[in-house]
């Protein structure tokens, strides 16, 4: 337990100071920009000050803290990927998650839930096997369970599907959590500020000023702030950003929907993924069941929800859980999730000098977050890509080194 | 639901149709450079703009070019894909 719970017990509520301070005035200059105050950029500013003693940095948030993707996932953790640049780099942002309470000393609610990713077809249960061994080889928790240890481990389950899609095996990850999204967020901006960072909400970059070939700084609805490195870290509004350096990118924008069903009894300990359903499901610690889907069919800058959306995913979830016909939804929504060709994050360095990119996450940027963090300012630090992130860089499109990650959620292969 | 009139086939649910990206001209294989064929294929300013697409209507076989706004996802124009674009949507 977070020493910090027990010592608010005995405070009284007035004692307690405010999560964040005011903000300040945006300073003429900064060492490091950071565009955007989600998780990630958080993170980076937080390992950037831990790590690295860079401290004279600024957050520049155009809406407030956790408000993009970071706040829209379905919080899922997990390390079970299928290339050997996937697993390793997830698997280094899980076990930095496992910490995260005790670093913040701040509850992130992260729970080790177990994570069933179904097989209803011969070919799905032979990418499974293929999963599974890569993961065993460098290490992780991952094999593939037969019929009956999954419906002991998730007992209201349909195994047939409504007889339509036959569960045939799964692919467990014991390590699969969940964790509270906005607290990560929150617990990295607090750790961040507290050794000196500011964060600035409702700060809108409007332009990032080049000079040679050079970042001079970056115009804001607030004014001109002079900085020498700035990292992008702004997931859906990626295209924008890199739009003022025109810089080009794979990078295409789908909206990801998902929504949460009315608090019920605690009934589902584990997470429940089926690729061919495109299903997923987890049970929240206040009761709700949280579900996505697959990301919207076209490209679309925008957060707008459908019902075509809930409608497709209730119908699979029917099927699924054949209870849950007698649910109510209770919230949707969507994030901008910025796509790339191969599944796989850009990070690193640009052909802009003192420009960073921390882009692409797509659907799987949430369980990144302390990984990419580190990784990202390991390398603005030292002005050299982090050996994790070395695969990841923008220019692999042009070498034809594409990553190829098949173990990423909601998009079809 | 959202609804999209095509030329010959009236107003249709939008759920009908295949997204199959946006519209490109191909380079000409004889010359095309590997760099100019990854840009091709890869690189582009992915910002929101109004685009032409490719999109499929599955009941009837028939692919049509959307004239759409990916900020808005208003689509502006409709016509068969070997016509090019002619009629409002």
């Amino acid at each position: 337990m977070p020493l910090r719970l027990l010592k608010y017990a005995w405070k009284k509520p007035e004692d307690e100071p405010r999560f964040f301070p005011s903000e300040k005035p945006l300073k003429e200059a900064y060492d490091v920009v950071i565009i955007g105050g989600g998780g990630h950029g958080m993170a980076c500013a937080y390992y950037l000050a831990k790590e690295h003693g860079i401290t004279n940095v600024a957050v520049l948030e155009q809406g407030y803290i956790g408000g993009g993707n970071t706040g829209r996932n379905t919080t899922i953790v997990r390390s079970n990927y299928l290339t050997a640049e996937g697993v390793k780099f997830y698997d280094e942002s899980l076990s930095l998650f496992e910490d995260l309470s005790d670093d913040f000393d701040l509850n992130i609610f992260y729970s080790t839930r177990g994570h069933f990713t179904l097989a209803h077809t011969d070919s799905a249960m032979r990418t499974m096997r293929w999963r599974a061994e890569v993961n065993k080889h460098y290490g992780i928790d991952s094999e593939v369970v037969d019929v009956e240890t999954i419906q002991k481990e998730v007992p209201y389950m349909d195994m047939t599907c409504n007889g339509q899609h036959p569960v045939m095996g799964a692919l467990y990850h014991a390590p699969g959590s969940v964790a509270r999204h906005d607290a990560v967020a929150w617990g990295y901006a607090r750790g961040a500020q507290m050794r000196g960072v500011e964060i600035h909400q409702k700060t809108k970059v409007m332009d990032i000023k080049t000079k040679g070939g050079k970042v001079v700084g970056v115009e804001t609805d607030r004014g001109f702030v002079e900085a020498k490195k700035v990292i992008s870290a702004v997931a859906g509004s990626t295209p924008r950003i890199t739009e003022m350096l025109d810089i080009k990118t794979p990078i295409e924008i789908f909206p990801l929907q998902a929504c949460v069903t009315e608090p019920v009894k605690p009934f589902m300990d584990t997470i429940v993924v089926s690729g061919s359903l495109h299903v997923y499901v987890s049970q929240s610690s206040r009761g709700e069941l949280v579900m996505g889907a697959s990301v919207d069919p076209a490209e679309l800058h925008s957060t707008r929800s459908t019902l075509d959306f809930v409608e497709g995913l209730t119908d699979q979830m029917m099927d699924l859980f054949p209870f849950t016909s007698r649910m109510k939804i209770m919230r949707q929504w969507a994030g901008m999730a910025d796509i790339t060709p191969d599944f796989a994050p850009i990070m690193g360095k640009t052909d802009i000098e003192g420009f960073y990119l921390d882009a692409g996450w797509g659907t799987w940027g949430f369980k990144a977050t302390p990984v990419s963090g580190k990784t990202m300012a390991y390398t603005v630090a030292n002005d050299r890509p982090h050996e994790l992130i070395k695969p990841f860089a923008l220019s692999r499109y042009e070498d034809f080194k594409l990553v190829g990650e098949k173990g990423a959620a909601s998009v079809g292969h | 639901m959202k609804f999209v009139t095509c030329p010959s086939l009236g107003k249709r649910a939008l759920s009908e149709f295949t997204y199959g990206g946006r519209y490109e001209q191909e380079p000409a294989q004889e010359t095309v450079s590997e760099k100019e064929w990854a840009d091709y294929v890869f690189y582009h300013n992915g910002a929101p703009k109004v685009q032409i697409e490719w999109w499929y209507h599955r009941p009837t076989g028939i692919w049509f070019l959307f004239e759409r706004d990916t900020l808005t996802d208003r689509i502006n124009k409709v016509d068969f894909a070997r016509k090019g674009m002619t009629h409002e949507a």
